[in-house]
């Protein structure tokens, strides 16, 4: 398989999921330009990739020669004008639409016309992201799961004005990457949180109807259907508080009802129950006692 | 724990053959229902009604919320015509007897299964969360969003879960998915439970 892409920029390189798609690019062979705002992310990040890489030599899966050429790959920047001769920019920026749009249309003025512009988003439209910018046949959703460095999968979204030469060429990447690419349209949380956060709100109205107890709400789910991991152990990981964003995200352009956040949820944030990170969601991480059981 | 097995025609949590059916004795404290007609008995430890789509008061009867006494209602999920689950969800009223509660679950835990206990609703819990999930991957279906496998690999991929949806249907048999949405969207009437367009094609089809 061939690609004209030699060189991949990423913007929010200083975020978990920027990072985690800066190793997939540089692991892969690819020159890779690291850009934050912030030099304080861009080292904590570099630290990160450091030990993520280490780890690999020490399992097995990289050489320690494999290591080294990988890391030397990876230049961080927190100037946008270095990413002018990229041929993929992937942005991985906070989930606002103004936020990329405002990227994209600095980007666009940054990099040269070839330049192909990628989004992460997991719930706003590829093709009012694209509409930032000049060149929206050159724009496409590509939706890495965390954590990108582990998690093969990516969404593929063509926008409305997306060019077919546009979608091949960005598809053709991911697989050189090593990634697993499926293709969705271009709709609110494609295909995995369109199907995951309606019922993740599910399982929390569950447990507000009284139903049953958390515990036994994860356990049925992954006794019965043979899932890895429950729907309020989940949203303990993720976050509570995440859980809400994504709602409020979906909510306002489905006008579906289970998308809405449920009010137990809105509850348990406002009480500081955020899950794993506050200590206490749907379950007590201090001592394994569990909320509304 | 000894349990006395009552049975009428066959039965999904336990289908012919599955080695719970050959544990049974005549006379124990414990009496499972499996089709046949319920009779109420205060003198066992515990009576356990296996329910598919009906709720347990259908059988005993509700009291405004103060329903409740030695009798429970119990199914091994499984997924249409898959084999079943090793899951017991077990079915209690506001004022069922925790002691018949604690025996019913030693009961199916002694025999290898795991239990949960939750509120007389129609799906339970199982299928009251994921039958929705079912109804809107097969409306994606039709709007096109993604083809079958593709939505089924970004749930395997993506989720870590061992099927998607889609795979998952057919297998266990879309016509089943009609019946149980079916049940779930008579009960509680929100669109969220009525069967997607191709479950019930699938369910027409059968009828013919």
């Amino acid at each position: 398989m061939k690609s004209n892409i030699k060189t991949v920029g990423v913007c929010g390189a200083g975020g978990t999921m920027g990072a985690g798609i800066a190793i997939v690019a540089a692991r892969a062979g690819f020159e890779t330009r690291c850009f934050d705002t912030s030099h304080e992310a861009l080292d904590r990040a570099r630290a990160q990739t450091d030990s993520f890489f280490n780890k690999s030599v020490d399992r097995g899966k990289v050489s320690a020669e494999d290591r080294d050429i990988a890391l030397g790959r990876l230049q961080p920047t927190t100037t946008i004008d270095d990413l002018s001769d990229c041929d993929l920019v992937i942005e991985a920026v906070f989930e606002d639409l103004s936020t990329k749009q405002t990227l994209l249309s600095k980007l666009d003025q940054a990099c040269k016309p070839e330049t192909i512009f990628a989004s992460n988003t997991s719930t706003l439209s590829i093709t009012e992201i694209a509409s930032g910018c000049e060149r929206s046949d050159r724009v496409v959703g590509m939706h890495f799961c965390l954590p990108a460095q582990l998690m093969k999968l990516i969404e593929m979204s063509p926008g409305l004005n997306t060019s077919q030469e546009t979608f091949k060429a960005a598809w053709a990447w991911t697989q050189i990457a090593g990634q697993q690419p499926v293709k969705t349209q271009d709709k609110p949380g494609f295909i995995l949180n369109a199907l995951l956060v309606p019922f993740n709100n599910d399982a929390i109205r569950a447990v507000e109807a009284g139903v049953a107890s958390p515990a036994d709400i994860d356990k049925a789910i992954k006794v019965g259907l043979n899932y890895k991991m429950g729907p309020l152990e989940l949203i303990d990981l993720v976050g509570l508080d995440t859980q809400i964003l994504l709602c409020d995200a979906f909510y306002p352009i489905t006008l579906d009802p289970r998308a809405s956040a449920p009010p137990l949820l809105r509850r348990m944030v406002a009480a500081g129950r955020l899950g794993r990170k506050s200590g206490t969601g749907f379950y007590n991480y201090a001592d394994n006692a569990m909320f509304g059981g | 724990m000894n349990y006395e097995l009552r049975q009428q025609g066959e039965s999904r949590s336990f289908p012919a053959g599955d080695p719970f059916l050959a544990g049974a004795v005549d006379g124990a404290d414990v009496i499972i229902y499996l089709g046949a007609p319920f009779e109420a008995d205060d003198n066992v430890a515990v009576i356990l009604i296996e329910l598919g789509t009906d709720c347990l008061g259908v059988h005993t009867g509700e009291n405004a919320g103060r329903e409740g006494s030695n009798v429970l209602g119990f199914a091994r999920y499984r997924n249409g015509d898959d084999p079943p689950s090793n899951l017991i969800e077990l079915v209690r009223q506001p004022g069922t007897q925790e002691s018949a509660i604690n025996a019913a679950k030693a009961l199916f835990e002694v025999a290898g299964f795991e239990v949960v206990v939750c509120t007389d609703q129609v799906g339970r819990i199982v299928d009251r969360l994921v039958r929705p999930k079912y109804n809107v991957a097969l409306q994606f279906l039709d709007e096109g969003l993604a083809t079958a496998a593709d939505m089924d690999l970004t749930c395997r991929l993506g989720l870590g879960y061992a099927d998607g949806p889609i795979e998952r249907l057919e297998r266990g048999g879309l016509r089943h998915h009609y019946d149980v949405s079916k049940a779930l969207f008579d009960i509680y009437a929100t669109p969220t439970f009525a069967p997607a367009r191709r479950a019930a094609i699938a369910k027409q089809r059968e009828d013919l």
